[in-house]
């Protein structure tokens, strides 16, 4: 009862005219950046961040919220009517969506993606409300070894279920922490790397500037690649019948969504899985329970459906760990992580005692997200066929400018903008040699927290490093981390019997 | 593939043999009067782990146990990046210099009719209610002053007038 009145105090937050007001322009927002090929949520919320400043605080967080929200949504609608995924996320989605425009029925399966979107918004945001304040209790029992443990976990995940080659992840999330370590010794306060003896470096690097440049300058040299020609455009036409007809398709649809939701829900909450895996895993596990597997690829609208449930809950579900515990659960998390760090408003469980009306405000904007998020793409289809249209270089030149302006604005400095543009160049060659972008960011995010709390402990403990797995509850989370870290390891064994050049531990 | 590679894995040893040669600045060791490690000790280590890693991946390219083939680069859009590139290095230098109002519309009307041979309305709008807009966005809304360089005294009755 006590969580159903913290959610009605939410909702009078979060239906005010502005926050209403808010989450209808995010979706809008992030429905077309979703729906940009090339352009996700990430890129989204990182190129708009800077611009938030516009708004309060938390009306900020929501507006980003609703931006990720949207651009979930949208990455359907790229996939389905120009076979281009519009973000990695709506990967699965092209597999049945594009032979469905090609059979002239991609009104339908525009409808079908956003209402099994909505359904999976909605059980996971049912799943986020029941989980969030119990867990945000247990956090609260988390001291500095728990939060070096469970940051430690964090960067396992990538390791051992990341998918990525395991040696150029491991350099990414050292390359993010060291950068981290950039500006004033966090206990002492000497100044430490220093570049050049470059005054802007005693600030530190900030997430938004990796971000801005990979996200930003870096996404779009990449798009700029990939995109040679232009893609055509299937012409989609909406009437209620079709609607209706989507509606009740999708309702026969009820056990593979509600799966495909809480599957999604907790690969989500895994930062280096997601909702890709998710996506893609739903997709394939709805093909294997299907009793006509064959039709998969070839238009069944099921193949859209399950897809489009998981990547939108697994954005909830990476919410969840971001929100009670402060370890993002995607790339996206982790930029809404430091843009709330920025504004003063700590996530973790203290934020649950200190800011109640903040976090149930925002729970509740992901009711009124979802809701708009499905109201403004079935109503919009028809401009979002005419925004795909718009020529790549006016996007590109319209971005960049953008992500020049946003690095500056938040620190005034041309320091940062030349530091924008040198991740964006290098992050776009690592990139193209298979150097996963995900971990560098978290790391960097999460980097400050890692050394205070490892630091933390071992002055609490007088040096004792064993304090870390004398607590019952850090001693699991890096019991966890040994596994995770040892399983492509063993895979290596398990494979071939050469020997190679692995580090014997994980990156303290 | 293979050569850029090699060369990306050989610049990353490079870059943390950088970073350790900073961080030594701070110590490293384990201070024992605390408790815990140095100020330096952090990137250090990260680093030299960076640095093994990086190493690793660089004997795994020489000993030919790499699955790249191809070119690293397409030939045909290597001088699309470039050129855009080098665009915004120039936009970025100029930017202090003449003022963002001069330096971006001209990246964007480089970009729009020369890199994407657009028509001149649709150039021609874009850079001009662009600027506009981050002028009201950026500096009326938020007062967030972007660099204006030489055309200063041109804003100064847009000020008196906003501000």
């Amino acid at each position: 009862m006590e969580l159903l009145s913290h959610l009605a105090d939410g909702f009078a937050t979060s239906l005010s005219p502005l926050n209403l007001f808010i989450v209808i322009l995010g979706v809008t927002a992030g429905l077309f950046i979703g729906a940009m090929p090339g352009l996700g949520s990430v890129n989204g919320v990182a190129i708009v961040l800077p611009m938030t400043f516009i708004v309060p605080p938390s009306s900020a967080i929501i507006l980003l919220c609703a931006i990720y929200y949207g651009a979930m949504y949208g990455g359907a609608i790229s996939s389905i009517l120009l076979g281009i995924p519009g973000a990695s996320t709506a990967v699965a989605t092209t597999f049945d969506g594009r032979p469905m425009a090609q059979q002239g029925k991609a009104g339908l399966a525009l409808i079908v993606a956003a209402v099994a979107s909505f359904v999976g918004g909605t059980i996971s945001v049912v799943l986020f409300t029941l989980f969030a304040a119990p867990l945000a209790d247990v956090a609260l029992a988390f001291g500095p070894a728990e939060e070096f443990a469970l940051v430690l976990l964090a960067f396992t995940t990538f390791v051992g279920l990341g998918g990525d080659d395991v040696l150029k992840t491991i350099i990414m999330i050292c390359l993010g922490l060291a950068l981290s370590t950039v500006g004033l010794d966090l206990i002492s306060g000497q100044p430490r790397l220093i570049f050049f003896d470059q005054p802007g470096f005693y600030s530190g690097i900030s997430f938004l500037v990796l971000a801005i440049g990979i996200y930003g300058i870096g996404e779009i040299l990449y798009t700029i690649e990939t995109s040679k020609s232009a893609p055509s455009v299937t012409p989609a036409r909406i009437t209620f019948r079709d609607l209706w007809f989507g509606i009740k398709e999708v309702n026969k649809l009820w056990k593979t969504l509600s799966f495909g939701s809480l599957m999604g829900f907790f690969v989500g909450m895994l930062p280096a899985a997601g909702a890709t895996p998710a996506a893609l895993m739903s997709y394939g596990l709805s093909k294997l329970m299907s009793k006509q597997p064959e039709t998969f690829g070839k238009g069944n609208i099921e193949g859209v459906a399950s897809p489009e449930t998981a990547n939108n809950a697994a954005s909830t579900g990476s919410l969840l760990p971001m929100l009670t515990l402060g370890i993002p659960g995607s790339p996206t998390t982790a930029l809404l992580l430091g843009g709330m760090v920025m504004w003063g408003l700590v996530p973790g469980p203290m934020l649950f005692i200190e800011q109640p009306d903040f976090v149930w405000g925002l729970i509740s904007s992901l009711y009124t997200a979802n809701f708009a998020a499905v109201l403004v793409n079935l109503a919009l289809i028809p401009l979002f066929v005419w925004a795909l249209r718009m020529p790549f270089t006016v996007l590109c030149s319209l971005v960049l400018v953008l992500c020049i302006v946003g690095g500056f604005a938040p620190s005034q400095k041309m320091h940062d903008v030349w530091l924008i543009v040198g991740f964006g160049v290098v992050g776009y060659l690592m990139r193209k040699a298979d150097y996963p972008m995900a971990p560098l960011v978290l790391a960097l995010v999460l980097g400050p927290l890692m050394e205070k709390s490892f630091r933390q402990t071992l002055i609490s403990e007088q040096g004792n490093v064993l304090a870390f797995i004398e607590r019952p509850l850090s001693a699991t989370f890096i019991a966890i981390s040994a596994v995770f870290f040892l399983l492509p390891l063993l895979k290596y064994v398990k494979k071939s019997k050469r020997a190679q050049d692995v580090p014997g531990e994980p990156a303290k | 593939m293979l050569m850029a590679d090699r060369m990306i894995a050989a610049f990353l040893m490079a870059l943390s043999l950088y970073f350790m040669w900073h961080a030594i600045a701070l110590p490293i060791g384990w201070n024992g009067m605390t408790g815990g490690p140095g100020g330096g000790a952090f990137p250090f280590w990260l680093s030299a782990i960076m640095f093994v890693c990086a190493a690793g991946v660089l004997v795994r390219s020489l000993r030919g146990k790499s699955n790249y083939s191809g070119n690293f680069f397409d030939p045909e859009t290597l001088s699309w990046i470039v050129s855009v590139t080098i665009a915004l290095v120039l936009t970025i230098g100029a930017m202090p210099w003449v003022g963002t109002y001069i330096a971006l519309p001209l990246f964007m009307f480089w970009y729009l009719k020369i890199f994407g041979k657009h028509g001149w309305v649709l150039t021609g709008s874009l850079c001009l209610c662009t600027p506009v807009f981050l002028f009201f966005f950026f500096e009326v809304t938020l007062k967030i002053l972007l660099p204006k360089g030489l055309t200063e005294p041109f804003f100064i009755p847009l000020y008196a007038r906003f501000f």
